[in-house]
């Protein structure tokens, strides 16, 4: 008999790509223990039973956004932020001078601290992008880091994590306990849940993509699978930044690293 | 080792940022007012100081103005580090040439961001 451990990396692996180790028993454990209350069962065990035998829409997700994580802040690891700033623009404002127009995509955006950064980015750019038309699309999983990042409201903690105190003055409003992010920064980022599993051909082309820290929860195929599928909807001379510790090596061949800035990628020819 | 002189009149807080700045290797000294921190400045000028607002004898903003005027006094890279945390308070920090900003509570992964973000690490 499949054990409930099991059937969940099943469900997981089906659902979102996702792989969890077969030794990762107790974080699912410590991960899942709040939705126990939530669904009125009486274990995890129980709970996973439950996942098996019914379509229950709400728990599907519920399970899938537990065993995900949505760590995330303001300019994360910086340097691709810095390189957005001294590379990929410079050169996208080169490349696209006669459509006047780039489109990003940050995929796994969690609460919106990353699409937020670049917004903030543009705007301190506001002068070289006079007269362009610049989309963020920024697409996750989770309807509830979706939910948040769409409010833009951040606590004390968050908005002091990566970012500059400088930024903070210029872009954020004190609003009892939280902070939140000018209407015209949030207005300038489009959120759309997204199954990285799912068919996303219809939503490029883009110019630059961030997917920094998805690929990890997937297996060595489904990586390959889901950059090469990335690739398809960029633009032959677009960007893309994983994360700090990821790397393309043994990932197929649609990217290859930029021959002098590590950290950003670009379309294999 | 870069020298950071945390200035606060709470022990408990010099304590837990002089745990995290130990971390950090950075080499910590401490004063628990304004007028004690500036004698520690005229003495050996730190390379960045964590400064908090409100403090008996002289407050972190009146010390600001001060140590800006010793000699070498526009060299340390100073962070508020307080409970004000209105943006009245920020700005008139930052206008006053504080190099960043602190609200507390704080937490390891916070001091080092802001240490990031003015060069210190």
């Amino acid at each position: 008999m499949i054990s409930a451990y099991a059937s969940l990396r099943t469900y997981l692996k089906n659902a979102a790509g996702i792989v969890l180790d077969a030794d990762r028993e107790y974080m699912a454990e410590s991960r899942l223990a709040p939705l126990v209350r939530k669904f009125d069962v009486s274990s995890v065990d129980a709970l996973l039973a439950r996942l098996n035998t019914s379509n229950d829409p709400r728990l599907r997700q519920d399970v899938i956004e537990a065993m995900t994580t949505n760590e995330t802040y303001f300019f994360r690891d910086r340097a691709p932020f810095d390189m957005f700033e001294n590379l990929v623009l410079p050169a996208l404002l080169e490349q696209r001078a006669e459509e006047r127009a780039i489109r990003v995509w940050c995929a796994g955006c969690s609460t919106g601290q990353e699409p937020y950064s670049l917004a903030m980015l543009l705007d301190a750019n506001a002068r070289r992008l006079a007269g362009w038309r610049v989309e963020i699309l920024a697409t996750d999983i989770s309807t509830a880091a979706l939910d948040s990042a769409r409010q833009g409201s951040y606590n004390q903690f968050e908005v002091q994590r990566g970012l500059p105190v400088s930024q903070l003055l210029r872009y954020f409003v004190h609003e009892g306990s939280q902070w939140r992010l000018a209407e015209h920064l949030r207005a300038r980022v489009d959120f759309r849940e997204l199954n990285m599993m799912s068919d996303f051909s219809a939503l490029g082309p883009f110019d630059l993509v961030f997917c920094r820290n998805i690929l990890i929860y997937f297996d060595q195929a489904t990586k390959i699978d889901v950059l090469r599928r990335v690739a398809n909807v960029c633009r032959p001379d677009a960007f893309l930044v994983l994360g700090a510790a990821e790397t393309l090596v043994g990932l197929g061949n649609a990217w290859k690293p930029h021959a002098i800035h590590r950290g950003v990628n670009i379309r294999a020819a | 080792m870069k020298q950071i002189l945390v200035v606060d009149d709470s022990a408990v807080i010099r304590k837990i940022a002089r745990r995290i700045l130990d971390g950090m290797r950075f080499e910590t000294s401490e004063a628990e007012d304004g007028a004690k921190a500036l004698a520690a400045c005229a003495f050996l000028m730190p390379d960045a100081i964590l400064l908090d607002w409100n403090m008996p004898v002289m407050d972190g903003f009146e010390f600001l103005r001060q140590l800006r005027k010793l000699p070498g006094g526009t060299r340390p890279k100073v962070v508020f580090c307080t409970t004000e945390n209105d943006i009245t308070h920020i700005a008139r920090a930052m206008h006053a040439g504080a190099d960043e900003y602190i609200m507390k509570p704080f937490d390891k992964q916070i001091l080092q961001s802001k240490f990031e973000e003015i060069g210190l690490v």
